[in-house]
Protein backbone atom coordinates (compact mmCIF):
# COMPACT_ATOMS: atom_id res chain seq x y z
CA UNK A 1 0.00 0.00 0.00
CA UNK A 2 1.08 3.21 -0.91
CA UNK A 3 -0.30 6.57 -0.70
CA UNK A 4 -0.56 9.30 -3.01
CA UNK A 5 0.76 13.05 -1.99
CA UNK A 6 -3.12 14.45 -1.43
CA UNK A 7 -3.65 10.96 1.05
CA UNK A 8 -0.31 12.24 2.63
CA UNK A 9 -1.66 15.86 3.09
CA UNK A 10 -4.73 14.57 4.35
CA UNK A 11 -3.45 12.75 7.11
CA UNK A 12 -1.13 15.31 8.18
CA UNK A 13 -3.84 17.66 8.82
CA UNK A 14 -6.48 15.49 10.34
CA UNK A 15 -3.65 15.10 12.82
CA UNK A 16 -3.02 18.44 13.18
CA UNK A 17 -7.06 19.26 13.58
CA UNK A 18 -6.66 19.40 17.61
CA UNK A 19 -4.10 21.72 17.87
CA UNK A 20 -4.91 25.20 18.71
CA UNK A 21 -4.44 27.38 15.38
CA UNK A 22 -1.12 29.66 16.50
CA UNK A 23 0.21 25.91 16.89
CA UNK A 24 -1.29 24.11 14.02
CA UNK A 25 0.35 27.06 11.93
CA UNK A 26 3.66 26.43 13.36
CA UNK A 27 3.42 22.28 12.91
CA UNK A 28 2.21 22.37 9.57
CA UNK A 29 5.67 23.56 8.09
CA UNK A 30 7.24 21.10 9.73
CA UNK A 31 5.44 18.04 8.12
CA UNK A 32 5.15 17.69 4.69
CA UNK A 33 4.62 14.22 1.97
CA UNK A 34 7.44 14.16 -0.14
CA UNK A 35 7.82 15.53 -3.24
CA UNK A 36 10.68 14.04 -5.68
CA UNK A 37 10.17 16.63 -8.09
CA UNK A 38 11.28 19.44 -5.90
CA UNK A 39 14.56 17.91 -5.18
CA UNK A 40 16.85 20.74 -4.30
CA UNK A 41 14.64 23.02 -2.98
CA UNK A 42 13.42 23.89 0.35
CA UNK A 43 11.18 20.67 1.94
CA UNK A 44 9.94 21.35 5.16
CA UNK A 45 11.18 24.09 8.41
CA UNK A 46 13.72 22.60 10.50
CA UNK A 47 15.98 23.46 13.80
CA UNK A 48 13.23 25.67 14.83
CA UNK A 49 12.47 25.93 18.95
CA UNK A 50 9.94 23.19 19.84
CA UNK A 51 6.59 24.57 20.34
CA UNK A 52 6.03 24.78 24.57
CA UNK A 53 3.41 22.12 26.05
CA UNK A 54 4.10 19.22 23.15
CA UNK A 55 5.94 16.58 24.02
CA UNK A 56 8.92 16.47 21.89
CA UNK A 57 12.27 13.41 21.81
CA UNK A 58 15.16 16.45 21.41
CA UNK A 59 17.97 16.17 23.90
CA UNK A 60 20.08 19.66 25.08
CA UNK A 61 23.63 20.83 24.02
CA UNK A 62 25.08 18.93 27.12
CA UNK A 63 24.00 15.71 25.38
CA UNK A 64 25.49 16.86 21.89
CA UNK A 65 28.73 18.01 23.77
CA UNK A 66 29.62 15.13 26.15
CA UNK A 67 27.31 12.41 25.02
CA UNK A 68 28.19 12.40 21.53
CA UNK A 69 31.02 14.13 20.43
CA UNK A 70 33.78 14.48 23.26
CA UNK A 71 32.18 11.71 25.33
CA UNK A 72 33.99 8.92 23.12
CA UNK A 73 37.14 10.42 23.07
CA UNK A 74 38.69 6.96 25.52
CA UNK A 75 41.64 8.60 26.37
CA UNK A 76 40.47 11.41 27.93
CA UNK A 77 38.33 12.04 31.38
CA UNK A 78 35.20 13.97 30.42
CA UNK A 79 33.86 16.27 33.26
CA UNK A 80 30.08 16.75 33.67
CA UNK A 81 30.52 19.95 35.73
CA UNK A 82 27.41 20.65 37.60
CA UNK A 83 24.37 18.77 39.30
CA UNK A 84 25.07 14.66 39.34
CA UNK A 85 21.87 13.95 37.57
CA UNK A 86 23.33 15.19 34.06
CA UNK A 87 26.27 12.71 33.63
CA UNK A 88 24.65 9.83 35.83
CA UNK A 89 21.43 9.75 33.58
CA UNK A 90 23.79 10.12 30.43
CA UNK A 91 26.29 7.37 31.86
CA UNK A 92 27.52 4.93 29.14
CA UNK A 93 23.91 4.88 27.33
CA UNK A 94 25.23 5.72 23.97
CA UNK A 95 27.14 1.85 24.38
CA UNK A 96 30.39 3.74 22.31
CA UNK A 97 32.72 0.49 22.78
CA UNK A 98 36.34 1.11 23.48
CA UNK A 99 39.24 -1.10 23.82
CA UNK A 100 41.60 -0.22 27.04
CA UNK A 101 40.99 -0.94 30.51
CA UNK A 102 38.60 1.47 32.24
CA UNK A 103 39.59 3.33 34.76
CA UNK A 104 43.60 2.94 34.01
CA UNK A 105 44.41 4.17 30.44
CA UNK A 106 40.36 4.35 29.16
CA UNK A 107 37.56 6.24 31.31
CA UNK A 108 34.11 5.69 28.53
CA UNK A 109 32.30 4.56 30.90
CA UNK A 110 32.96 6.16 33.96
CA UNK A 111 31.18 9.15 35.22
CA UNK A 112 33.11 12.19 36.72
CA UNK A 113 30.79 14.96 37.93
CA UNK A 114 31.55 17.89 40.10
CA UNK A 115 28.26 17.32 42.24
CA UNK A 116 27.17 20.83 42.36
CA UNK A 117 25.71 21.60 45.82
CA UNK A 118 23.40 25.00 46.48
CA UNK A 119 27.02 26.36 48.23
CA UNK A 120 28.78 25.84 44.90
CA UNK A 121 25.85 27.95 42.60
CA UNK A 122 26.30 30.72 45.73
CA UNK A 123 29.69 31.01 45.87
CA UNK A 124 30.81 29.92 42.35
CA UNK A 125 32.15 26.18 41.51
CA UNK A 126 35.71 27.12 40.09
CA UNK A 127 37.73 26.39 43.40
CA UNK A 128 35.54 22.74 43.12
CA UNK A 129 37.00 22.59 39.61
CA UNK A 130 40.47 22.92 40.55
CA UNK A 131 40.02 20.26 43.38
CA UNK A 132 38.98 17.64 40.68
CA UNK A 133 41.72 18.38 38.50
CA UNK A 134 44.14 17.93 40.76
CA UNK A 135 41.92 14.51 42.34
CA UNK A 136 41.56 13.27 38.85
CA UNK A 137 45.84 13.53 38.20
CA UNK A 138 46.17 11.60 41.49
CA UNK A 139 43.71 8.86 40.86
CA UNK A 140 44.27 8.52 37.18
CA UNK A 141 47.60 9.67 36.44
CA UNK A 142 47.60 8.04 32.84
CA UNK A 143 44.78 10.18 31.40
CA UNK A 144 45.90 12.07 28.06
CA UNK A 145 43.57 15.20 29.04
CA UNK A 146 40.53 16.07 30.44
CA UNK A 147 37.65 18.06 29.24
CA UNK A 148 35.23 20.21 31.26
CA UNK A 149 31.71 19.93 29.81
CA UNK A 150 29.46 22.66 31.49
CA UNK A 151 25.97 22.56 32.93
CA UNK A 152 23.22 24.67 32.54
CA UNK A 153 23.72 26.37 35.84
CA UNK A 154 27.63 26.95 34.88
CA UNK A 155 26.26 29.38 32.45
CA UNK A 156 23.65 30.60 34.63
CA UNK A 157 25.98 31.92 37.64
CA UNK A 158 28.96 32.86 34.94
CA UNK A 159 31.71 30.52 36.28
CA UNK A 160 35.19 30.99 34.39
CA UNK A 161 35.92 27.58 33.12
CA UNK A 162 38.37 28.93 30.94
CA UNK A 163 40.55 30.26 33.06
CA UNK A 164 40.33 27.10 35.40
CA UNK A 165 41.25 25.45 32.34
CA UNK A 166 44.35 27.44 31.60
CA UNK A 167 45.45 27.31 34.74
CA UNK A 168 45.63 24.08 35.89
CA UNK A 169 46.53 22.57 32.12
CA UNK A 170 49.64 24.37 32.59
CA UNK A 171 49.96 22.71 35.89
CA UNK A 172 49.53 19.39 34.92
CA UNK A 173 51.06 19.59 30.94
CA UNK A 174 48.17 18.21 29.07
CA UNK A 175 45.27 19.90 27.40
CA UNK A 176 42.09 20.56 29.49
CA UNK A 177 39.70 21.58 27.16
CA UNK A 178 36.62 24.24 28.81
CA UNK A 179 33.67 23.44 26.87
CA UNK A 180 30.39 25.62 26.93
CA UNK A 181 28.22 23.09 26.03
CA UNK A 182 25.20 24.30 28.76
CA UNK A 183 22.32 22.66 27.76
CA UNK A 184 20.30 25.68 27.47
CA UNK A 185 22.22 26.90 24.60
CA UNK A 186 19.70 26.12 21.07
CA UNK A 187 17.09 24.05 20.14
CA UNK A 188 18.36 21.04 20.63
CA UNK A 189 21.42 18.95 20.96
CA UNK A 190 22.81 20.27 17.16
CA UNK A 191 24.36 23.27 18.80
CA UNK A 192 26.17 20.81 21.32
CA UNK A 193 27.79 19.26 18.52
CA UNK A 194 28.59 22.14 16.85
CA UNK A 195 30.24 23.93 20.31
CA UNK A 196 32.41 20.75 20.49
CA UNK A 197 33.30 20.70 17.00
CA UNK A 198 34.81 24.15 17.67
CA UNK A 199 36.45 23.84 20.93
CA UNK A 200 38.26 20.52 19.37
CA UNK A 201 39.42 23.31 17.20
CA UNK A 202 40.64 25.72 19.27
CA UNK A 203 41.97 23.41 21.91
CA UNK A 204 43.44 20.89 20.21
CA UNK A 205 44.08 21.01 16.13
CA UNK A 206 45.43 24.34 16.62
CA UNK A 207 47.69 23.11 19.43
CA UNK A 208 48.80 20.63 17.74
CA UNK A 209 50.25 22.24 14.67
CA UNK A 210 53.71 21.48 14.79
CA UNK A 211 53.16 17.68 15.23
CA UNK A 212 54.59 15.81 12.64
CA UNK A 213 53.86 11.98 12.06
CA UNK A 214 54.82 9.77 9.42
CA UNK A 215 52.25 10.10 6.35
CA UNK A 216 51.46 7.48 3.31
CA UNK A 217 49.36 8.32 1.05
CA UNK A 218 46.35 6.26 1.49
CA UNK A 219 45.51 8.02 5.09
CA UNK A 220 42.11 8.60 6.04
CA UNK A 221 40.31 9.71 9.37
CA UNK A 222 36.76 8.24 10.01
CA UNK A 223 34.96 11.07 11.22
CA UNK A 224 31.85 10.94 12.80
CA UNK A 225 31.49 7.62 13.79
CA UNK A 226 30.78 6.81 17.59
CA UNK A 227 31.53 3.02 17.84
CA UNK A 228 27.75 2.47 18.87
CA UNK A 229 28.02 -1.84 19.11
CA UNK A 230 31.16 -1.80 17.23
CA UNK A 231 30.21 0.59 14.49
CA UNK A 232 33.02 2.28 13.58
CA UNK A 233 35.37 -1.22 14.03
CA UNK A 234 32.76 -3.30 11.49
CA UNK A 235 33.37 0.56 8.95
CA UNK A 236 37.73 0.07 9.90
CA UNK A 237 38.30 -2.97 8.52
CA UNK A 238 36.57 -2.75 5.26
CA UNK A 239 38.80 0.31 4.40
CA UNK A 240 41.66 -1.40 5.87
CA UNK A 241 40.93 -4.17 3.16
CA UNK A 242 40.76 -1.81 0.66
CA UNK A 243 44.13 -0.67 1.44
CA UNK A 244 43.54 2.30 3.15
CA UNK A 245 45.52 3.24 6.46
CA UNK A 246 42.73 4.68 9.15
CA UNK A 247 44.93 7.24 10.98
CA UNK A 248 42.10 8.61 13.36
CA UNK A 249 38.81 7.62 14.58
CA UNK A 250 36.24 10.44 15.58
CA UNK A 251 35.61 9.81 17.87
CA UNK A 252 34.11 6.17 18.51
CA UNK A 253 37.04 4.97 20.33
CA UNK A 254 39.29 7.36 19.42
CA UNK A 255 41.88 9.00 21.13
CA UNK A 256 43.32 12.56 21.23
CA UNK A 257 46.39 11.65 19.79
CA UNK A 258 44.70 10.12 16.69
CA UNK A 259 42.36 13.60 16.56
CA UNK A 260 45.82 15.65 16.68
CA UNK A 261 46.61 13.86 13.89
CA UNK A 262 43.55 14.37 11.54
CA UNK A 263 44.78 17.52 9.71
CA UNK A 264 47.73 14.93 8.44
CA UNK A 265 45.08 12.76 6.81
CA UNK A 266 44.68 12.67 2.99
CA UNK A 267 40.85 12.43 2.80
CA UNK A 268 38.44 13.07 5.60
CA UNK A 269 35.53 10.44 5.64
CA UNK A 270 32.22 11.38 7.32
CA UNK A 271 29.83 9.02 8.48
CA UNK A 272 27.18 11.58 10.80
CA UNK A 273 27.60 14.43 8.95
CA UNK A 274 25.40 16.17 11.79
CA UNK A 275 27.99 15.76 14.42
CA UNK A 276 31.20 16.35 12.48
CA UNK A 277 30.49 18.34 9.44
CA UNK A 278 31.85 21.61 11.28
CA UNK A 279 35.29 20.20 12.11
CA UNK A 280 35.75 18.43 8.69
CA UNK A 281 34.70 21.97 7.07
CA UNK A 282 37.29 23.78 9.28
CA UNK A 283 39.99 21.16 8.22
CA UNK A 284 39.34 21.48 4.41
CA UNK A 285 39.57 25.34 4.59
CA UNK A 286 42.66 25.32 6.85
CA UNK A 287 44.42 22.30 5.84
CA UNK A 288 43.47 21.48 2.72
CA UNK A 289 42.01 18.09 3.64
CA UNK A 290 38.78 17.08 0.96
CA UNK A 291 36.49 15.09 2.97
CA UNK A 292 33.66 12.78 1.58
CA UNK A 293 30.10 11.71 3.14
CA UNK A 294 29.73 7.90 2.85
CA UNK A 295 27.22 5.67 4.36
CA UNK A 296 27.64 2.18 5.30
CA UNK A 297 24.21 0.41 5.80
CA UNK A 298 23.15 -2.28 4.04
CA UNK A 299 25.26 -3.99 1.04
CA UNK A 300 24.29 -1.54 -2.17
CA UNK A 301 25.23 1.64 0.11
CA UNK A 302 28.47 0.03 1.36
CA UNK A 303 29.28 -1.28 -2.05
CA UNK A 304 28.28 2.70 -4.06
CA UNK A 305 29.89 3.81 -0.64
CA UNK A 306 33.38 1.77 -0.97
CA UNK A 307 33.80 2.66 -5.08
CA UNK A 308 32.85 6.26 -4.27
CA UNK A 309 35.70 6.36 -1.98
CA UNK A 310 38.12 4.34 -4.00
CA UNK A 311 37.82 6.01 -6.78
CA UNK A 312 39.51 9.07 -4.97
CA UNK A 313 42.80 6.97 -4.78
CA UNK A 314 44.42 5.22 -7.41
CA UNK A 315 44.03 2.33 -9.62
CA UNK A 316 45.08 -0.38 -6.92
CA UNK A 317 42.64 1.16 -4.27
CA UNK A 318 39.88 0.80 -6.49
CA UNK A 319 41.17 -3.04 -8.07
CA UNK A 320 41.18 -4.07 -4.24
CA UNK A 321 37.58 -2.39 -3.25
CA UNK A 322 36.47 -4.66 -6.32
CA UNK A 323 37.81 -7.20 -5.13
CA UNK A 324 36.57 -6.73 -1.65
CA UNK A 325 33.33 -6.32 -2.88
CA UNK A 326 33.25 -9.45 -4.49
CA UNK A 327 34.29 -11.34 -1.33
CA UNK A 328 31.84 -9.70 0.75
CA UNK A 329 28.73 -10.70 -2.30
CA UNK A 330 29.40 -14.13 -0.99
CA UNK A 331 28.92 -13.37 2.65
CA UNK A 332 25.02 -10.88 2.44
CA UNK A 333 23.85 -12.61 -0.62
CA UNK A 334 22.58 -15.75 1.45
CA UNK A 335 21.07 -13.61 4.12
CA UNK A 336 19.37 -11.32 1.84
CA UNK A 337 17.96 -14.32 0.70
CA UNK A 338 17.27 -16.16 3.88
CA UNK A 339 15.36 -12.70 5.53
CA UNK A 340 14.16 -11.66 2.32
CA UNK A 341 11.23 -13.36 2.06
CA UNK A 342 10.31 -12.72 5.88
CA UNK A 343 10.65 -9.25 5.80
CA UNK A 344 9.63 -8.39 1.67
CA UNK A 345 6.91 -5.65 2.03
CA UNK A 346 6.80 -4.54 5.18
CA UNK A 347 6.08 -1.33 6.58
CA UNK A 348 8.93 0.67 8.35
CA UNK A 349 9.01 4.54 10.31
CA UNK A 350 11.34 5.83 11.19
CA UNK A 351 12.16 8.91 14.06
CA UNK A 352 16.05 9.52 14.87
CA UNK A 353 18.62 11.88 14.93
CA UNK A 354 20.17 13.79 12.53
CA UNK A 355 21.56 11.30 10.21
CA UNK A 356 20.07 7.47 10.39
CA UNK A 357 16.56 8.58 8.96
CA UNK A 358 18.26 8.58 5.64
CA UNK A 359 21.00 6.75 6.09
CA UNK A 360 19.54 3.23 7.12
CA UNK A 361 16.88 3.54 4.27
CA UNK A 362 19.31 1.30 1.98
CA UNK A 363 19.57 -1.31 4.46
CA UNK A 364 15.87 -2.19 4.84
CA UNK A 365 15.04 -1.55 1.01
CA UNK A 366 17.91 -3.84 0.41
CA UNK A 367 15.42 -6.43 2.60
CA UNK A 368 12.60 -5.73 0.95
CA UNK A 369 10.92 -3.08 3.21
CA UNK A 370 9.39 0.02 2.46
CA UNK A 371 9.86 2.94 4.25
CA UNK A 372 6.43 5.35 4.77
CA UNK A 373 7.52 7.78 7.04
CA UNK A 374 10.78 9.46 8.00
CA UNK A 375 11.75 12.22 9.95
CA UNK A 376 14.54 13.73 12.34
CA UNK A 377 14.85 15.00 15.88
CA UNK A 378 17.33 17.46 15.04
CA UNK A 379 18.27 18.29 11.50
CA UNK A 380 18.68 21.11 9.44
CA UNK A 381 17.58 22.00 5.88
CA UNK A 382 20.53 20.22 3.88
CA UNK A 383 19.89 16.88 5.84
CA UNK A 384 16.30 17.01 4.34
CA UNK A 385 17.23 17.76 1.00
CA UNK A 386 19.63 15.30 1.04
CA UNK A 387 16.55 13.20 2.04
CA UNK A 388 14.33 13.96 0.02
CA UNK A 389 15.97 11.85 -3.14
CA UNK A 390 15.95 8.46 -0.67
CA UNK A 391 12.52 8.18 -0.27
CA UNK A 392 9.33 7.87 -2.64
CA UNK A 393 7.12 10.28 -3.79
CA UNK A 394 4.64 10.90 -1.10
CA UNK A 395 5.96 9.36 2.25
CA UNK A 396 5.09 11.22 5.09
CA UNK A 397 8.30 13.60 6.77
CA UNK A 398 8.36 14.85 9.93
CA UNK A 399 10.65 17.18 11.96
CA UNK A 400 11.32 17.25 15.82
CA UNK A 401 7.45 15.15 15.40
CA UNK A 402 5.60 15.67 19.08
CA UNK A 403 4.40 12.31 20.86
CA UNK A 404 1.42 12.84 19.81
CA UNK A 405 2.00 13.27 16.05
CA UNK A 406 3.74 10.51 16.02
CA UNK A 407 1.24 7.98 17.73
CA UNK A 408 -1.62 9.23 15.20
CA UNK A 409 0.41 8.71 11.74
CA UNK A 410 1.33 5.06 13.55
CA UNK A 411 -2.18 4.28 13.97
CA UNK A 412 -3.19 5.93 10.55
CA UNK A 413 -0.24 4.19 8.26
CA UNK A 414 -0.10 0.96 10.18
CA UNK A 415 3.74 0.22 9.73
CA UNK A 416 5.09 -2.72 10.75
CA UNK A 417 7.91 -1.90 12.17
CA UNK A 418 8.78 1.39 13.74
CA UNK A 419 12.75 2.52 14.29
CA UNK A 420 12.87 5.38 16.75
CA UNK A 421 14.32 6.33 20.22
CA UNK A 422 14.13 5.06 23.64
CA UNK A 423 11.23 7.47 24.31
CA UNK A 424 8.99 6.15 22.04
CA UNK A 425 10.06 2.33 22.57
CA UNK A 426 7.82 1.81 25.31
CA UNK A 427 4.86 3.74 23.78
CA UNK A 428 4.26 1.70 21.12
CA UNK A 429 5.28 -1.63 21.96
CA UNK A 430 2.64 -1.19 24.14
CA UNK A 431 0.21 -0.07 21.27
CA UNK A 432 1.37 -3.87 20.02
CA UNK A 433 3.97 -2.22 16.69
CA UNK A 434 7.14 -4.12 16.95
CA UNK A 435 10.13 -1.25 17.46
CA UNK A 436 13.80 -1.01 17.43
CA UNK A 437 15.77 1.60 19.36
CA UNK A 438 17.65 2.93 16.47
CA UNK A 439 19.89 4.90 18.19
CA UNK A 440 21.58 2.34 19.88
CA UNK A 441 20.72 -0.35 18.60
CA UNK A 442 18.83 -2.15 20.97
CA UNK A 443 21.96 -3.48 23.09
CA UNK A 444 23.07 -5.05 19.55
CA UNK A 445 25.00 -3.88 16.88
CA UNK A 446 27.07 -3.40 15.01
CA UNK A 447 24.91 -2.23 12.11
CA UNK A 448 27.90 -0.78 10.01
CA UNK A 449 29.67 -2.90 6.87
CA UNK A 450 28.55 -5.86 5.49
CA UNK A 451 29.41 -7.95 8.77
CA UNK A 452 27.18 -5.17 10.56
CA UNK A 453 24.09 -5.67 7.78
CA UNK A 454 23.88 -9.71 8.96
CA UNK A 455 22.91 -8.53 12.79
CA UNK A 456 21.14 -5.79 11.24
CA UNK A 457 18.97 -8.55 9.26
CA UNK A 458 18.08 -11.21 12.26
CA UNK A 459 17.34 -8.06 14.59
CA UNK A 460 14.39 -6.86 12.38
CA UNK A 461 13.53 -10.00 11.64
CA UNK A 462 13.73 -11.33 15.33
CA UNK A 463 11.70 -7.99 16.10
CA UNK A 464 8.85 -8.28 13.58
CA UNK A 465 8.37 -11.60 13.28
CA UNK A 466 8.15 -12.42 16.81
CA UNK A 467 5.76 -14.40 18.44
CA UNK A 468 4.85 -12.12 20.95
CA UNK A 469 2.68 -9.49 18.85
CA UNK A 470 0.13 -12.36 18.41
CA UNK A 471 -0.26 -12.83 22.22
CA UNK A 472 -1.44 -9.40 22.73
CA UNK A 473 -4.91 -9.74 23.68
CA UNK A 474 -5.40 -12.23 26.57
CA UNK A 475 -7.34 -15.39 25.53
CA UNK A 476 -10.38 -14.61 27.35
CA UNK A 477 -10.90 -11.98 25.30
CA UNK A 478 -10.55 -13.15 21.89
CA UNK A 479 -13.78 -13.73 19.81
CA UNK A 480 -15.38 -16.91 20.83
CA UNK A 481 -15.41 -18.21 17.20
CA UNK A 482 -12.21 -18.88 17.14
CA UNK A 483 -12.12 -21.10 20.07
CA UNK A 484 -15.18 -22.98 19.04
CA UNK A 485 -13.06 -23.87 15.64
CA UNK A 486 -9.90 -24.52 18.11
CA UNK A 487 -12.21 -27.58 20.00
CA UNK A 488 -13.51 -28.67 16.80
CA UNK A 489 -10.53 -28.70 15.12
CA UNK B 1 27.96 40.96 9.18
CA UNK B 2 27.77 37.45 9.41
CA UNK B 3 30.75 34.79 8.43
CA UNK B 4 30.10 33.00 5.58
CA UNK B 5 31.95 29.58 4.57
CA UNK B 6 31.47 29.16 0.32
CA UNK B 7 32.58 25.79 -1.07
CA UNK B 8 32.66 24.50 -4.42
CA UNK B 9 30.54 21.29 -3.87
CA UNK B 10 31.16 18.31 -6.24
CA UNK B 11 29.21 19.08 -9.06
CA UNK B 12 30.95 22.52 -9.51
CA UNK B 13 27.80 24.35 -7.66
CA UNK B 14 28.76 26.44 -4.99
CA UNK B 15 27.08 26.29 -1.71
CA UNK B 16 27.45 28.65 1.29
CA UNK B 17 27.56 28.15 5.23
CA UNK B 18 26.59 30.29 8.06
CA UNK B 19 28.18 28.93 10.84
CA UNK B 20 26.12 32.09 13.36
CA UNK B 21 22.54 30.44 11.60
CA UNK B 22 24.49 26.61 10.85
CA UNK B 23 22.59 27.08 7.69
CA UNK B 24 23.58 25.78 4.56
CA UNK B 25 22.26 26.68 0.95
CA UNK B 26 23.21 26.20 -2.47
CA UNK B 27 24.32 29.71 -4.27
CA UNK B 28 21.69 30.37 -6.77
CA UNK B 29 23.52 33.88 -8.33
CA UNK B 30 26.93 35.41 -8.09
CA UNK B 31 26.86 38.26 -9.42
CA UNK B 32 30.68 38.47 -9.83
CA UNK B 33 32.26 35.52 -11.17
CA UNK B 34 35.41 36.39 -13.84
CA UNK B 35 38.85 36.15 -13.86
CA UNK B 36 39.48 39.34 -12.14
CA UNK B 37 36.31 40.25 -10.69
CA UNK B 38 34.56 37.70 -7.78
CA UNK B 39 31.68 38.67 -5.42
CA UNK B 40 29.18 40.87 -4.99
CA UNK B 41 25.63 40.13 -4.45
CA UNK B 42 25.37 36.55 -3.74
CA UNK B 43 21.41 35.09 -3.59
CA UNK B 44 20.52 31.58 -2.08
CA UNK B 45 18.59 29.08 -2.61
CA UNK B 46 15.94 29.97 0.10
CA UNK B 47 16.16 33.45 -1.98
CA UNK B 48 17.90 35.35 1.07
CA UNK B 49 20.89 37.78 -0.29
CA UNK B 50 24.15 38.66 0.66
CA UNK B 51 26.57 40.98 -0.28
CA UNK B 52 30.32 40.27 -0.51
CA UNK B 53 32.98 42.99 -1.04
CA UNK B 54 34.51 41.91 -4.90
CA UNK B 55 37.42 40.34 -5.00
CA UNK B 56 40.17 41.37 -7.63
CA UNK B 57 40.96 37.10 -8.19
CA UNK B 58 39.47 33.88 -7.90
CA UNK B 59 39.43 33.08 -4.24
CA UNK B 60 40.51 29.81 -3.45
CA UNK B 61 37.75 27.85 -2.14
CA UNK B 62 36.58 26.55 0.16
CA UNK B 63 36.76 30.41 1.98
CA UNK B 64 35.92 32.25 4.90
CA UNK B 65 34.75 35.41 4.44
CA UNK B 66 32.81 38.67 5.63
CA UNK B 67 29.16 39.28 4.30
CA UNK B 68 26.65 41.28 5.01
CA UNK B 69 23.32 41.20 3.92
CA UNK B 70 21.79 43.10 0.76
Amino acid sequence: MSMDKAETQALISEVLEVYPDKAKKDRQKHLTANDTDAAGKKCVTANRKSLPGVMTARGCAYAGSKGVVWGPIKDMIHISHGPVGCGQYSRAGRRNYYTGTTGVNSFGTMNFTSDFQERDIVFGGDKKLSTIVDEIETLFPLHKGISIQSECPVGLIGDDIEAVAKVKGKEIGKTIVPVRCEGFRGVSQSLGHHIANDTLRDYVLDKSEEKEIETTPYDVAIIGDYNIGGDAWSSRILLEEIGLRVVAQWSGDGTIAELENGPKVKLNLIHCYRSMNYISRHMEEKYGVPWMEYNLFGPTKCEESLRKIAAFFDETIQAKAEEVIAKYRQQWEPIVAKYKPLLEGKKVMLYVGGLRPRHVIGAYEDLGMEIVGTGYEFAHNDDYTKTIPEVKDATLIYDDVTGYELEKFAEQLKPDLIGAGVKEKYIFQKMGVPFRQMHSWDYSGPYHGFDGFAIFARDMDMTLNNPCWDKLTAPWKKPAVEEAMVVNG
Amino acid sequence: MPNVMIRKEADGALSCYIAKKDLEEAVVAIEFDEPERWGGEIELADGTCYYIEPLSEQPQLPKTMRARRA
